[in-house]
C-alpha cells in the first residue's frame, strides 16, 4: 500500500511546492505507520523491515532536493548523502542491525525533523507561514540533530563486528586491478568524519536560527 | 595631480587617503602607497576595485584611464595571505617525487617487516618508478626554468588543498604498485611496451607545448597571443585543440595506468582529466572572447569532442 501511495504522491509534482507537499505528506504517513506499528506490536523489532521499502525509495529521491530546495547546496548535499549512506549501505545491507534501538532513534529524529522542515517550506511557498512552524523548524533541531547523529553513530558502531567478520564490500590483495578496499576501516573513517562535519551543520543551523528568529545581522565570511 | 581615497569594500570605512597622485600612476604604484599606511596588507593581497562588488583592477591599469573624477574612490578587499605560484608548484611536485620513492624502496612500517628494503621482482615496477619520478622531475624543472606565470601569487590555503591532492594520490598509487602482492599487467610485456610508448610520446608532447607557450610570451611581459603549431610535430595538436598540454598530460597518465594496471592510477587520471577539462574550457572561452580570429576547428582539450 505504501509503495503505491508514495508513487502516486511523487507523480503529483516535481515542482517546488509539489515536492514539499509530497515530501511532508510522506513523512507524516511514515510517522503514522511507525506509531501504529508500535501500538500494535508493542516492540520496535521488525519496524524497520515494514517501512524500509518506502524509506529507501523516498530517501533516494531526496537527491533531487539538492537542486530544487533553495538552501546551501553543500549543506543539503552532505545531509542527503549521509541519509542515503545510512539507508542503503548500513541498514539495508547489514540485516542483523535492523532491529537495533539506535535505528529507531535516528528514524524518529529524521521523521520529526523532516515533517517540520517540509511544512516550513510548503507554508513559506504558499505565503502563509504560522509562527509556530517557523519556531519549530528553528528550535527542534537543537535536540533532534544530536539525537539523530547519536542514532546513526550507534547503528554504524553496532554494525562493525558483522562487517569485520564477513568482510563485506571489501576487496583484498592480490587482484588484477591492484587495489584494495576495507569496508570496516571505511566505516571507522566515516564515523570519525562526523566530528568535523556535524558541528559545522549544527552551527550553520544555529546561525540561521539567530538570523531568522532574532533578526540578528550576521556578516557572512566571503570566500 | 589626482586624489585617491581607499575604502573597505565591506564596511565602507575610509582606510586611506592619498593626495597628489600622478595621473599616470598605475594601480601597482597605488598598491605600494597603500602598503605604506597598512603594512600588513602587502600588494599581492590587495584587491582594488571601482565598485565594491566589481572586478579587481589590474596592476597595469593607469589611474588616468579609469572612469573617475579628480578624486578616485577605490574599494579594497583583502585576498588573504598569499603565496607565490612557484613555491606552490615546487612543494606540490617535490612531495609525490619523494613519497613514491619511500614506497618503492619499501621503507619500514609501510609493508610487513619481512619486506623492509626489499626490491620487487617485476620489471614493470622498476619501470613505473622511473616514469613517475621522471614525470615529477620534469615538472619541477619546468616550474623553475620554463613556465612564465601571469599571476605572481595565489591564496595560502590553496597550498594545503593542492598538496593533499597530489601527495595523497601519490601515496595511494605508490602503495599498490610497490606492494609485495602487486599483480603485473594481464597482457604482459606487450601491454607494458605499448603503455610506455604512450607515456613517452605524451611526455615529449607536453614538454613541447610548454616550450611553445613560453616562446609565445617574451620575458617579463603579460601579452597574450594565439598559440599556433611550430616545426615541432608535437605542437601540431594546436590545430585541433586549445590546450594540448592538458591533452598530453591526460595521455601520459592513461599510459601510466595501462602500464601499471592499477585502479588508483586510473582514478587519478580521471580526476585529473575532469579538472583539466574545466581549466581547458575556461581557457578556450577566454581565447574566444579575446581573439575574433580564433581558429574555429579547435576544441578545448579533446580533438573534435570536448
Amino acid at each position: 500500500f505504501f509503495s503505491y501511495l508514495s508513487f502516486f504522491l511523487l507523480r503529483q509534482g516535481l515542482c517546488c511546492t509539489g515536492w514539499t507537499t509530497v515530501a511532508q505528506t510522506w513523512w507524516l504517513v511514515l510517522a503514522i505507520a511507525m506509531v501504529r506499528f508500535y501500538m500494535e506490536k508493542g516492540t520496535h523489532r521488525g519496524l524497520y523491515k515494514s517501512i524500509q521499502k518506502t524509506l529507501k525509495f523516498f530517501q533516494t529521491f531526496a537527491l533531487l532536493e539538492v537542486r530544487i530546495i533553495p538552501t546551501s547546496v553543500l549543506v543539503t548535499g552532505v545531509q542527503v548523502s549521509s541519509r542515503i549512506f545510512m539507508v542503503w549501505l548500513i541498514t539495508h545491507s547489514i540485516k542483523p542491525i535492523q532491529n537495533e534501538e539506535s535505528v529507531v532513534l535516528f528514524l524518529v529524529a529524521w521523521t520529526v525533523t523532516e515533517i517540520t522542515r517540509y511544512s516550513f517550506y510548503t507554508f513559506s511557498l504558499l505565503d502563509h507561514l504560522p509562527y509556530f512552524i517557523k519556531w519549530a523548524r528553528y528550535n527542534f533541531f537543537i535536540i533532534l540533530y544530536p539525537v539523530g547523529v547519536a542514532g546513526e553513530l550507534l547503528t554504524i558502531y553496532a554494525a562493525l563486528p558483522y562487517v569485520k567478520k564477513t568482510g563485506m564490500f571489501s576487496i583484498r590483495l592480490p587482484n588484477k586491478y591492484n587495489v584494495s578496499f576495507d569496508y570496516y576501516y571505511f566505516l571507522l573513517i566515516t564515523m570519525a568524519s562526523y566530528i568535523p562535519l556535524f558541528p559545522q551543520l549544527y552551527f550553520h543551523m544555529l546561525r540561521q536560527r539567530r538570523k531568522v528568529l532574532h533578526g540578528e545581522v550576521i556578516v557572512e565570511k566571503d570566500d | 595631480g589626482k586624489h585617491v581615497e581607499i575604502l573597505d569594500a565591506k564596511t565602507r570605512e575610509k582606510l586611506c587617503f592619498l593626495d597628489k597622485v600622478e595621473p599616470h600612476a598605475t594601480i601597482a604604484e597605488i598598491k605600494n602607497l597603500f602598503t605604506k599606511t597598512h603594512p600588513q596588507w602587502y600588494p599581492a593581497r590587495q584587491s582594488l576595485r571601482l565598485d565594491p562588488k566589481g572586478k579587481s583592477l589590474k596592476d597595469e591599469d593607469v589611474l588616468q584611464k579609469l572612469p573617475v573624477g579628480t578624486t578616485a574612490t577605490l574599494y579594497f578587499r583583502d585576498l588573504g595571505a598569499q603565496i607565490s605560484w612557484v613555491t606552490v608548484f615546487l612543494t606540490e611536485y617535490a612531495g609525490p617525487l619523494f613519497i613514491y620513492l619511500l614506497f618503492y624502496f619499501r621503507v619500514p612500517f609501510i609493508y610487513g617487516h619481512k619486506y623492509d628494503f626489499t626490491s620487487s621482482r617485476h620489471t614493470v615496477v622498476h619501470l613505473a618508478c622511473i616514469c613517475h619520478s621522471f614525470h615529477y622531475v620534469k615538472r619541477l624543472l619546468e616550474t623553475l626554468f620554463v613556465h612564465r606565470f601571469s599571476h605572481g601569487t595565489m591564496p595560502l590555503r590553496n597550498i594545503f588543498k593542492n598538496c593533499t591532492y597530489y601527495w595523497g594520490f601519490a601515496a595511494w598509487m605508490a602503495y599498490y604498485i610497490n606492494h609485495p602482492l602487486y599483480t603485473p599487467p594481464t597482457y604482459g610485456a606487450q601491454q607494458v611496451k605499448l603503455a610506455l610508448a604512450i607515456f613517452v610520446i605524451c611526455q615529449l608532447g607536453n614538454f613541447s607545448i610548454h616550450m611553445a607557450l613560453r616562446d609565445l610570451r617574451p620575458a617579463g611581459s603579460k601579452t597574450r597571443k594565439i598559440p599556433y603549431p611550430t616545426k615541432n610535430p608535437f605542437t601540431w595538436l594546436f590545430l585541433l585543440v586549445s590546450c594540448p598540454n592538458y591533452t598530453y598530460e591526460v595521455g601520459s597518465w592513461i599510459g601510466f595506468a595501462i602500464m601499471t594496471q592499477c585502479l588508483p592510477v586510473a582514478l587519478f587520471s580521471l580526476v585529473g582529466f575532469t579538472q583539466m577539462t574545466i581549466w581547458a574550457k575556461g581557457k578556450h572561452r577566454s581565447y574566444l572572447k579575446e581573439f575574433r580570429d580564433y581558429p574555429p576547428l579547435r576544441m578545448p582539450i579533446i580533438p573534435f569532442l570536448l
